[in-house]
């Protein structure tokens, strides 16, 4: 491959690509993310490409391993071109018939095919299945329909365009402007508007500039940086490239996870191949400017993922956050201007100067336009990666198109934000989604997590988690949050533990003020919001735990009980032999009872009880009602006749 | 360098561009409390007890005085109500763990801190960095650093390291404001086996 020296050399050479392709040729797209790889996508491709070879179709059907589509709980997910015919949970099994019915005859599969709940209907092409048809998928839409590992595919969308037209028609002052005109805010915590951070660092004297991406991804169960990442590392390249060239960067660094190793794969492998290609290293596309990429991998440390613990990491240091009275984007990176964004902010950059900065504000937000992807998890039907237009309620999210809360269970709280962010509660569902009315909930946006809790989840027990998550991942720096986040465990297990005190509120609230206040960094600033959260909307649930002894969601195992309602049990043993603490005493025709001393409260009883019995219940905040005398236990069967 | 007035506690206050808050205020006799801050030292912003309020341009915040640099018509206040409040707090913190240390008694009457606010969990290090730091950016030898991270890090000797340096230097004991050092250098020399190798007879006396 010889290089590209030209946007006119690019567009030939993009022409010759699309030439090749046929858009008729039936092509099978076939999910390759991380949560499909663990579904078993890497099986369902090796039976692709055998059954195509017996059934002597290889040389008339493409099949192209994708990032991840999104929805991650019907993987794996094959999408069939060009009729778009969509199908879910494959299994290699499944493959034969997908090639003899579908790509041969034209058939659909019914059992393949995704329902809709709502009008239970089955639906053939992706984009009219309700998780996917209210979604507005700008900057993860491309994953779906190019193998991340092949530039070529990258550039049949119209990828490196965006380079193109920064470097031969904008100068770096007009590539700020219309980034700054574009309202772009930082995806990965802060908000804060990129425009205004690549300007102080294109202002400040020094020579020498950096341009990072943020891919420390840490809150649990958020991966869309991952998915990014991994689906579509050309587009990160080319925004971080138009990044550089704007602030006059001529190094850049990928600050990405060890535990990401198919994002690092794909991303080395994206970096060389732009290399070969010209759109990185000397002289790109004639343009006579000069950019550089590296690659380094964090150790998994959190706290990483705040930007000068990043760069104090990248420096060769022990990843610890120094303060930042003097922004990174002047003294950063070895004390040299440096910008940092997140994965997904630079990903946005491409479309921003292809389509301009009218075009992107046109989705959102007064204060937050574009899109979000948001990670939504939890108790939710539809777990997976969605991305939509800033101002979305919470509600249409997670019900329109997360399909709501499975087991018929109502819906308590949604967390957003990452560990540092906040529970919203059920009366703020029509919450619109945007950096300041998250904030103003008393959440953030944070990199996009969202976790989404039924009515059985405990929020004191939410906050002790949440803490005791940051607690492990605090620097230990400074004191608010290393000591504070430790004192704030201790008493919150304590609440939960049924040790809680009187006066144990207002501490967590004082040991909150200082950390809010004075800790270094935004992580030790943020640590309290898990608390501080949880109070203000479930403030009844702490007093419940601390006067009462009561775990009102019958979650904290040291307040529940589980009791077999003598009136109820119908003798039938399920509950008797699958206890795993023999704490159940009965027999055939005998009530069962359990034994409080040997319960280990797993709740085995509470789920293998037959629904028709339900006998099994859980009590908290009360004395167990004392065994019923043996006496009174054996089950004096009704004779068959009177049935 | 262009002088910079500012005001701390009502006081007009001249600095030069570069000083941070604590030296301005070191200046003109306005004592700020500190723990992790040494003059000879980069400012490390651990123990966060330099805590003051600044205001600019009608809004306050709590800034590390060891860190802040001054600015123009910079309103510094470093006694309000909150701070000393947050100082109470930090010393408690701190006093779980050192609750003899007499610098964190002194500073504990100062503020009113309560040394049985929190469970005792003894381990004299109070985190400074003060030893650690000293030894890489004064003596640049490296023989101690924090190990781990959180509630788990603790300072530690490097023994192929000290067994080299330490016993001719001990630059960094009278540092200590909690004598946790010589408690972890006594361990490992305790600890480290064979014997520390260029330990003079003299050193064994003064420490044993």
């Amino acid at each position: 491959m010889s290089q590209i020296n030209s946007p006119a050399e690019l567009e030939d050479f993009r022409k010759g690509i699309l030439s090749k392709r046929d858009p008729n040729k039936p092509c099978i797209t076939l999910c390759s993310g991380s949560a499909c790889h663990a579904t078993g996508s890497g099986e369902v491709a090796k039976s692709l490409e055998e059954e195509l070879e017996k059934q002597g179709l290889s040389a008339e059907v493409d099949i192209r391993k994708t990032g991840c589509h999104g929805f991650c709980e019907r993987g794996p997910i094959i999408v069939i071109y060009p009729d778009e015919i969509c199908y879910f949970q494959i299994e290699p099994d499944d493959v034969p018939e997908i090639i003899s019915e579908t790509i041969k005859k034209k058939k659909i599969i019914e059992r393949l095919l995704c329902t809709d709940p709502s009008i239970n209907e089955k639906i053939i092409r992706e984009s009219e299945i309700p998780f996917y048809k209210h979604q507005e998928r700008l900057v993860f839409g491309s994953n779906g329909s190019i193998d991340p590992k092949s530039i070529d595919d990258y550039l049949s969308i119209g990828g490196y365009s965006a380079l193109s037209k920064a470097l031969s028609g904008m100068n770096s002052g007009e590539v700020l402007q219309e980034i700054k005109k574009s309202n772009l805010r930082g995806r990965g915590g802060g908000g804060f508007p990129a425009g205004r951070k690549w300007e102080e660092s294109r202002n400040a004297p020094d020579e020498i500039k950096y341009v990072i991406v943020n891919a420390d991804e840490g809150d649990p169960g958020a991966y869309m940086d991952r998915s990014l990442l991994e689906g579509n590392p050309h587009s990160i390249l080319e925004g971080l490239t138009i990044g550089a060239y704007a602030i006059g960067s001529h190094e850049g660094y990928i600050y990405v996870r060890q535990e990401y190793p198919l994002a690092v794969e794909n991303v080395n492998l994206a970096i060389k191949k732009a290399e070969e290609y010209g759109f990185l290293g000397k002289n790109i596309l004639g343009s006579g400017f000069d950019f550089i990429v590296k690659v380094h991998q964090g150790a998994g440390a959190f706290v990483c993922g705040e930007s000068s613990a990043l760069m104090t990491a990248l420096e060769g240091r022990a990843g610890e956050p120094r303060p930042k009275y003097i922004h990174t984007a002047v003294k950063g990176l070895w004390d040299r201007p440096s910008v940092l964004n997140n994965v997904e902010t630079w990903a946005n950059v491409p479309l921003i100067i292809n389509k301009g900065a009218d075009w992107f504000t046109q989705f959102g937000t007064e204060g937050s336009k574009g899109t979000k992807i948001f990670s939504l998890v939890g108790k939710i039907t539809n777990t997976g990666l969605v991305e939509v237009p800033m101002g979305m309620t919470l509600r249409d999210i997670i019900f329109k198109i997360g399909g709501g809360i499975p087991g018929g269970k109502r819906f308590k709280a949604v967390q957003t934000g990452g560990p540092s962010g906040g529970c919203i509660p059920e009366e703020l569902l029509d919450l619109e989604v945007g950096f300041d009315e998250l904030t103003k909930a008393g959440s953030m946006m944070g990199s996009g997590g969202m976790i989404v809790m039924d009515e059985d989840t405990c929020m004191v027990d939410v906050a002790r988690y949440f803490i005791d998550f940051l607690t492990d991942e605090s620097c230990g720096k400074c004191v608010p949050c290393r000591e504070g986040l430790r004192q704030m465990l201790k008493i919150l297990t304590n609440i939960t533990v049924g040790k809680g005190t009187e006066g144990d509120i207002e501490l967590l609230e004082e040991l909150s003020e200082t950390a809010k206040e004075a800790a270094l960094c935004a992580l030790g600033k943020s640590a309290p919001n898990p608390f501080l959260s949880t109070l203000r909307y479930f403030r009844d649930e702490y007093a419940a735990h601390i006067k009462e002894k009561r775990c009102p969601a019958l979650s904290c195992k040291e307040l529940i009980a589980y009791h077999i309602d003598p009136d109820k049990c119908k003798a039938c043993m399920m509950c008797l032999r699958k206890c795993p603490a023999e704490a159940i005493d009965g027999g055939k025709k005998k009530i069962h009872v359990i034994d409080q001393e040997k319960c280990t409260k797993c709740g085995t009883c509470f789920e293998v009880c037959p629904s028709k019995f339900d006998a099994v219940t859980k009590i908290s905040g009360e004395p167990v009602p004392s065994p019923i005398p043996e006496e009174k236990r054996i089950i004096i069967k009704k004779s068959k006749k009177n049935e | 360098m262009s002088e910079i007035l500012l005001q701390i506690d009502g006081k007009e206050v001249k600095a030069r561009e570069g000083m941070t808050i604590l030296e301005a205020a070191q200046s003109a006799e306005i004592s700020i409390p500190t723990l992790c801050y040494h003059e000879k030292l980069e400012p490390y912003g651990g123990c966060r007890l330099c805590t003051v309020e600044v205001e600019i341009r009608g809004w306050t915040k709590l800034v590390a005085a060891c860190l802040y640099p001054v600015e123009e018509n910079l309103i510094v206040r470093t006694r309000t109500e909150k701070v000393d409040r947050i100082r109470k707090m930090i010393l408690e913190l701190l006093l779980a763990h050192a609750p003899d240390a007499f610098v964190l008694q002194d500073l504990a009457q100062e503020y009113g801190a309560d040394r049985d606010r929190f469970e005792k969990e003894a381990s004299f290090c109070i985190h400074c960095g003060l030893c650690v730091r000293y030894c890489a950016e004064v003596k640049k030898k490296y023989a101690v650093g924090f190990v781990d991270r959180g509630t788990r890090k603790e300072i530690s000797f490097i023994p192929e390291i000290a067994s080299k340096e330490c016993w001719d230097c001990k630059e960094c004991f009278p540092l200590c404001p909690t004598s946790a050092l010589q408690a972890a250098f006594v361990l490992t020399k305790a600890l480290f086996s064979p014997p520390l190798s260029s330990e003079p007879e003299s050193g064994k006396q003064e420490l044993s």
